[in-house]
């Protein structure tokens, strides 16, 4: 198997972008990419797009094809592949592209992550985000996505005493360091009082306990890793990968408190590159939800099970401090274009491990992790990236 | 050979309202209403309860007091004049939610507040002829009142089942007679929300003229006077009708109080009697004698005469209506708007 | 939701038909073809059975913030319950106020409304749960 890295990467705004369309935003990020890159369009191998629901949100399938004619690359009739896994397609993508440069199938693939959520409404975009739970079972009992997540950090309460102040740290941070992200959805600090005041979503979860809906395109730019330098000064490796899977309703999971997923996934990412949390430095981890930082974190393992609340609110995951977590802003302060997550994730932990971190620069960023999920974590990948030696 | 009641069970939702509470909002001394009325509270469905939900609730309190195979049950009949569908049964609902499909007929009645007690004469019918071994009569409402009519202080909503049989009877029923005449006093034209009524022509005419003739042609068929029954139910749209008819009938409070729902409960329509024949047999004892009369407006009385059987005792220990009963929950006019679909939504 | 889609859930939405492994005898719900814990084994064994309508409250949720279809009900609870067999599910919890829910609370099943398939479409029934009276 061949060793993979990334040579360019390129992101929309995110945000509520209401003159953009889906097309606009695909092929923004996606010259972007190839730009930073320094590669030519007939380089390009294949493409494969993460998008979650364009079909509900758009009325429109098949997206791949659409991605692949906007970007100006009908003629050159290039392979081209819609991944789903609820929120996690993107990172899912970037696997598919991993897999396919690895085995030698192609030489040079575009990764492209994109989602267009605000046309349809608040109140419809969220029945929309919640049809990654399991719909006979769940959602037709009232069910919503958030919910099930309030589920889950009510049961974290009871077991390990996490408070509803230490799940607000989690929104804190996440907007500080957001503030320093320019494509950031929300590029403004909030307090702890504002978190705990807002209005209630499902109990214990408010307004900014729950990650934006956004719109938002991003992309990237892989080849195989010993050709990497022709293009790109400083390529980062996608050392491993580890994906999992879990039950599909929340209630059939072993534990509410725990995403087995995530640790299975991350075990195998950490087995496969020869690594353990600890030298993990920088780590963007799927906060749509703050309790999911909280849970992703000892999930992950990088503090115990049970500490992710006290670990957060002592400062332990903020830039700069034990492991930097979310310096981009998180799905909660970048916001979270569904598809465009986990390929985003990627372009962060990129630029950290480039030195283009700018203001939210994590020094001396050697190793970084992404944590995407589906769904309420039916879905779990983990990419291990580090600097091309 | 006799038909009769194998068990019972009612259901009652657990919201009210007061009288006053409805007549601060119009502008009237609902309070007074009430007192007029001889209505205390009337019972409130919440938005996720209609007579399908009321149904089953009370037919698997009924099932629940027994051994007996619902597959064993042919027939199920549910009177209502509130059915959720226009089109579509509540009886099928209810022999799905039962468990005693597919082998079985099934139907719904209308006839205002008399579709239950029509519903347990068809099955004493079936029952008797042997086309069936057990069948179950549902009397169940969310009947509503036009906002502002007088029928608002005292529609309700609540439902009882009845197995009838011919088998382990914990109470016989002896006789049952009927009076019917096209009288409009109170009906609902097809695609209406809220029903019409009469006024003052719903009471001579209409509800004392059926009740009172029919119940002498219960007494003369079973050769009986008030004075040889223990217990005595009578349809209650309010508090006083029953009341002024029980008495000219010669039957006294002691007879009365514990059918008398519509004091706590408000009318539950098609539930009416047999919720308060529900109450009854709560409490009765073997040997006991009850005399229930049931009225629809349109109109028509329904009579039984009702003997309870040592067999009452076997029944297994369960919730009984007054214990249903005590745990509620009042409303402000609001809310009970908005549970009862008076306000218009958007989309409405 | 569509209708013939609803109506084939039926007897597991009204009744808790679930199924028990003729291999290890767990019980699932909703019904399964394959026993998650036994695999082939149970393939071809599968019982269908009622479950009792017993539970204990596991965790729980106040939803404010729902589809236009709970307009009427919100705020309500929404629990996961683990029913006395073992097996767990997903539901509203009713006839109580919901600063009154503890996880650990005995709830047993009652017969609501869940929905409806719009106006003109057909009513959708199921089970939901309160506590246990008494």
């Amino acid at each position: 198997m061949r060793r993979v890295a990334i040579i360019g990467v390129g992101e929309t705004q995110f945000g509520e972008l209401w003159d953009r369309s889906f097309r606009d935003l695909g092929i923004e990020a996606g010259l972007k990419a190839i730009e930073d890159a320094h590669i030519r369009a007939e380089d390009i191998d294949a493409l494969y797009v993460g998008n979650m629901s364009a079909g509900k949100f758009i009325d429109q399938e098949h997206v791949s094809a659409i991605v692949a004619d906007y970007a100006g690359l009908a003629d050159s009739h290039l392979p081209t592949t819609r991944v789903e896994g609820g929120g996690a397609c993107g990172a899912l993508a970037l696997l598919q592209a991993y897999a396919a440069i690895a085995s030698g199938l192609h030489d040079i693939v575009v990764v492209g992550g994109a989602e267009k959520m605000t046309d349809v409404g608040e109140v419809k975009a969220a029945e929309i985000l919640s049809a990654t739970a399991d719909q006979e079972w769940e959602s037709v009992f009232g069910a919503t996505f958030p919910a099930l997540y309030a589920i889950m950090a009510r049961r974290h309460m009871y077991d390990y005493g996490t408070t509803r102040e230490q799940l607000a740290a989690v929104a804190v941070k996440n907007h500080r360091h957001g503030a320093l992200n320019p494509v950031a959805q929300y590029q403004k600090e909030i307090t702890l009082e504002t978190v705990l005041n807002a209005g209630m979503v499902a109990d214990p979860l408010g307004v900014f306990d729950c990650a934006p809906l956004s719109d938002g395109a991003a992309a990237i730019v892989m080849c195989a890793a010993d050709r990497a330098r022709k293009f790109c000064e400083t390529p980062i490796e996608l050392v491993a990968s580890g994906q999992a899977s879990d039950t599909i309703a929340l209630h059939d999971r072993r534990d509410l408190a725990t995403m087995d997923a995530t640790v299975v996934a991350g075990k195998r990412a950490f087995h496969r590159a020869g690594l353990t949390p600890a030298d993990v430095d920088v780590a963007e981890v799927h906060d749509n939800f703050t309790i999911t930082e909280i849970m992703a974190i000892e999930d992950l393992r990088f503090v115990k099970k049970g500490q992710g609340g006290p670990a957060t609110e002592q400062g332990e995951t903020a830039l700069n401090s034990k492991i930097s977590v979310n310096t981009s802003g998180g799905l909660k302060a970048r916001g979270q274009p569904l598809g465009a997550t986990g390929v985003a994730q990627a372009i962060e932990i990129v630029r950290q491990l480039r030195g283009e971190g700018g203001k939210r620069q994590v020094t001396d960023a050697e190793i970084g992790l992404t944590h995407t999920l589906g769904g309420t974590g039916a879905t779990a990948v983990v990419h291990i990236f580090r600097r091309v030696s | 050979m006799v038909a009769g009641i194998v068990s019972y069970g009612g259901y009652v939702p657990r919201y009210r309202i007061t009288p006053k509470e409805i007549g601060n909002v119009w502008g009237v001394d609902g309070e007074a209403m009430g007192k007029g009325l001889g209505i205390n509270a009337k019972s409130v469905p919440s938005p996720d309860e209609d007579v399908i939900t009321i149904s089953v609730e009370a037919a698997r309190a009924c099932l629940k007091k027994v051994d007996v195979a619902p597959t064993d049950i042919g027939a199920i009949y549910v009177g209502s004049e509130s059915h959720p569908y226009a089109v579509k049964p509540t009886a099928t609902v209810v022999a799905e939610a039962i468990g005693s499909t597919p082998v079985m007929t099934a139907a719904d009645f209308e006839f205002a507040c008399k579709a239950g007690t029509a519903a347990i004469q068809t099955c004493m019918g079936l029952t008797l002829s042997d086309m069936i071994k057990y069948g179950m009569a549902v009397g169940s409402d969310t009947s509503q009142g036009a906002p502002g009519d007088a029928l608002e202080y005292s529609a309700s909503a609540g439902g009882a089942a009845l197995l009838i049989g011919k088998e382990n009877l914990i109470a016989e029923i002896n006789h049952t007679a009927s009076y019917t005449t096209d009288t409009p006093d109170f009906w609902r034209r097809e695609g209406q929300q809220y029903p019409s009524h009469g006024g003052r022509f719903t009471g001579e005419p209409a509800y004392f003229k059926h009740v009172m003739s029919c119940a002498k042609l219960l007494m003369d068929k079973a050769g009986s006077k008030s004075e040889d029954y223990n217990y005595a139910v009578f349809h209650q749209p309010n508090g006083k009708f029953p009341v002024k008819v029980g008495r000219t009938l010669g039957f006294d409070d002691k007879q009365l109080d514990a059918g008398l729902l519509v004091r706590s409960i408000g009318n539950t329509y098609s539930g009416a009697v047999l919720l308060g024949l529900c109450s009854i047999l709560d409490r009765a004892v073997p040997g006991d004698r009850i005399f229930m009369i049931g009225y629809g407006s349109g109109a028509g009385s329904d009579a039984f005469d009702i003997t309870v059987t040592s067999n009452i005792k076997k029944l297994k220990p369960a919730e009984t209506i007054e214990e249903m009963t005590r745990d509620a929950k009042f409303l402000d006019y609001g809310t009970y708007a908005k549970f009862r679909g008076k306000i218009r939504m958007r989309g409405d | 939701m569509a209708t013939p889609r609803f109506w084939r859930e039926i007897p597991s939405r009204y009744n808790l038909l679930g199924t028990k492994c003729g291999s290890c005898g767990t019980l699932d719900f909703p019904p399964r073809a394959v026993c998650p814990k036994c695999g082939r084994k149970s393939v071809g064994k599968m019982q269908k059975q009622k479950l009792s309508g017993l539970g204990t409250i596991v965790s729980y949720t106040v939803v404010h913030d729902a589809p236009s279809s709970f307009d009427l009900l919100k705020p309500y609870v929404l629990a996961v319950i683990e029913l006395k067999e073992g097996a767990r599910l997903t539901s509203q919890i009713i006839n109580v106020e919901p600063g009154d829910v503890k996880i650990g609370m005995q709830v047993e099943v009652a017969f609501r409304r869940l929905g409806q398939e719009g106006e003109a479409g057909i009513l959708q029934y199921g089970y939901k749960f309160k506590p246990v009276t008494g």
